[in-house]
């Protein structure tokens, strides 16, 4: 379902002097369905930035990026809008949304982005915000004014309320208590069940153990590094 | 039962898309004797896509707008919007066809609400006058009309025989709207919606306007330079500078990638909060 190949990027910082810095080169790798798959290297190796270039949110300078058969490297806008509705989900480390917007509205928004009806939209959202131990109490409140670790979870429901067949998951475990992190493993653990091809970041190890069938170290693809 | 019985993963490929653009525009140039305001623009828009406009003041985003929306006559290019009856120059048109255009199947929301308004006219009147403009007559259905929309954007049905003049900015701002959607235009240009307003009134309507959007299938160009306004409504981002596009793509791709030195500073001149 994720299929990099020869990927390269580099960033050109015009404001400062035009320095061109390169960040990745000839990186290359497959998710099939069914699989996670972790990214690993220490802190500014790139996992990050090669997250971003498939979510397309980063530019590739050269190279390809196949996700449910669009090539994100060269993909027009639309098509990109497009797979991230219906193909690609993103669960990120920070929420972004709408301040004042309900969080069971927050959660719902995926499905009623994809015309799903309201009423079961919301019904869909509230019961894995359920699952994620939101307070009912809090599904009528935006999410903005939530701790982090109920931030996070919010996140996760909007990321998993879709059966999204290709998944990124940014360190979707970290801040969570032991009950949490348990509930966030088997969402992602019936995702691959269900043939999700999953790519991830995950610090925590034995998350990593339990999940992830391979892992890719980005040291490999950073650029002077490369031995 | 868990949630992903009652779904179908889809692994299908294809993804549907319109092939058609609702809104193509090629090389719009407009002068102001020797000075640029707008210069060879090309974009296409196509159904249900909002592109937002940034740039700094004078950078001719406003300038474009008025020439998209036929309140400037440009000097230079084509502006091509598929009507009922196939692709058409806007500038092409007659002057009856293009006031049917603009009545109908094209909305402005000003900056302004006072712009967009009739200030002596009530609430109702002020959405049941473009009905009638369009060729509604029936006063009872006008009437439920006028109610349904101004519910939609949260105006309560004992203000429709209120003037505008007696609403908050916020409120006038959501009359604007109603006024402008009640045809059900499939384009919408917005120059600076939430420009005059606080930031909870903002936000609010912010996410009327996703609901509109996402609910009626609207394709909208929207002009501002708050660059956290068009990362939560645009799908797509121009960047113009001098009257010219810089840097053009999907909106997180330029926010959080921009190529362009002008995008790059413009970026990383916002202040956070």
């Amino acid at each position: 379902m994720i299929t990099i190949r020869n990927l390269s990027k580099s960033f050109t910082l015009h404001n400062q002097g035009g320095a061109v810095i390169p960040v990745m080169a000839g990186a290359s790798l497959t998710v099939a369905p069914g699989e996670c798959v972790a990214l690993v290297g220490a802190s500014g190796a790139g996992k990050s930035t090669l997250m971003r270039m498939v979510w397309g949110n980063y530019l590739a300078a050269s190279g390809e990026i196949l996700v449910g058969g669009v090539n994100v490297a060269t993909a027009a806008p639309r098509q990109i809008i497009a797979l991230r509705r219906a193909t690609l989900g993103h669960v990120s480390q920070f929420l972004r949304v709408v301040p004042r917007v309900p969080t069971r509205e927050v959660v719902a928004e995926p499905l009623l982005a994809l015309g799903t009806p309201r009423t079961e939209a919301l019904a869909q959202a509230e019961a894995m915000l359920q699952r994620l131990n939101i307070p009912e109490r809090l599904w009528s409140l935006s999410p903005t004014t939530f701790s982090g670790g109920e931030q996070q979870r919010v996140n996760i429901a909007r990321g998993f309320v879709h059966s999204y067949p290709v998944l990124l998951l940014d360190e979707p475990t970290a801040s969570l208590d032991a009950g949490n992190r348990e509930v966030v493993l088997r969402l992602v653990e019936e995702a691959k069940a269900r043939g999700a091809a999953i790519l991830g970041i995950f610090h925590d190890e034995g998350a990593r153990a339990r999940l992830c069938d391979r892992e890719v170290d980005v040291t490999g693809f950073t650029p002077g590094l490369a031995a | 039962m868990t949630l992903h019985h009652a779904q179908q993963t889809e692994f299908s490929p294809n993804i549907r898309l319109p092939d058609q653009p609702l809104l193509k525009v090629e090389s719009l140039t407009k002068r102001y004797g020797l000075r640029i305001g707008c210069a060879d623009v090309s974009f296409d828009l196509f159904p249900g896509e909002v592109l937002g406009i940034v740039g700094e003041s004078g950078s001719g985003k406003s300038t474009l707008l008025s020439c998209l929306a036929g309140h400037l006559a440009p000097d230079e290019g084509r502006v091509i919007f598929d009507t009922a009856s196939g692709p058409r120059d806007v500038r092409e048109m007659t002057e009856p066809d293009r006031r049917r255009l603009l009545r109908s199947d094209w909305a402005y929301v000003h900056q302004n609400p006072r712009d967009g308004l009739r200030m002596g006219v009530s609430a109702g009147g002020n959405v049941g006058e473009r009905l009638m403009a369009a060729g509604a007559r029936h006063y009872g259905a006008i009437r439920d009309k006028a109610v349904d929309w101004l519910g939609r954007v949260e105006i309560a049905a004992d203000r429709i025989d209120d003037r505008p003049s007696a609403f908050s900015g916020g409120m006038q701002q959501r009359l604007q709207i109603a006024r402008n959607l009640v045809t059900g235009p499939r384009l919408v240009f917005m120059d600076e919606p939430t420009g005059g307003l606080d930031v909870s009134v903002q936000a609010r309507l912010l996410d009327l306007l996703r609901g509109l959007v996402r609910d009626l299938g609207l394709s909208v160009i929207i002009v501002t330079h708050d660059l956290a306004v068009v990362r939560l409504l645009a799908d797509r981002l121009m960047v113009m500078k001098g009257g010219r596009v810089v840097e053009q793509g999907l909106t997180d791709q330029v926010l959080d990638d921009p190529q362009h030195a002008y995008t790059q500073l413009l970026v990383s001149s916002v202040l956070q909060v």
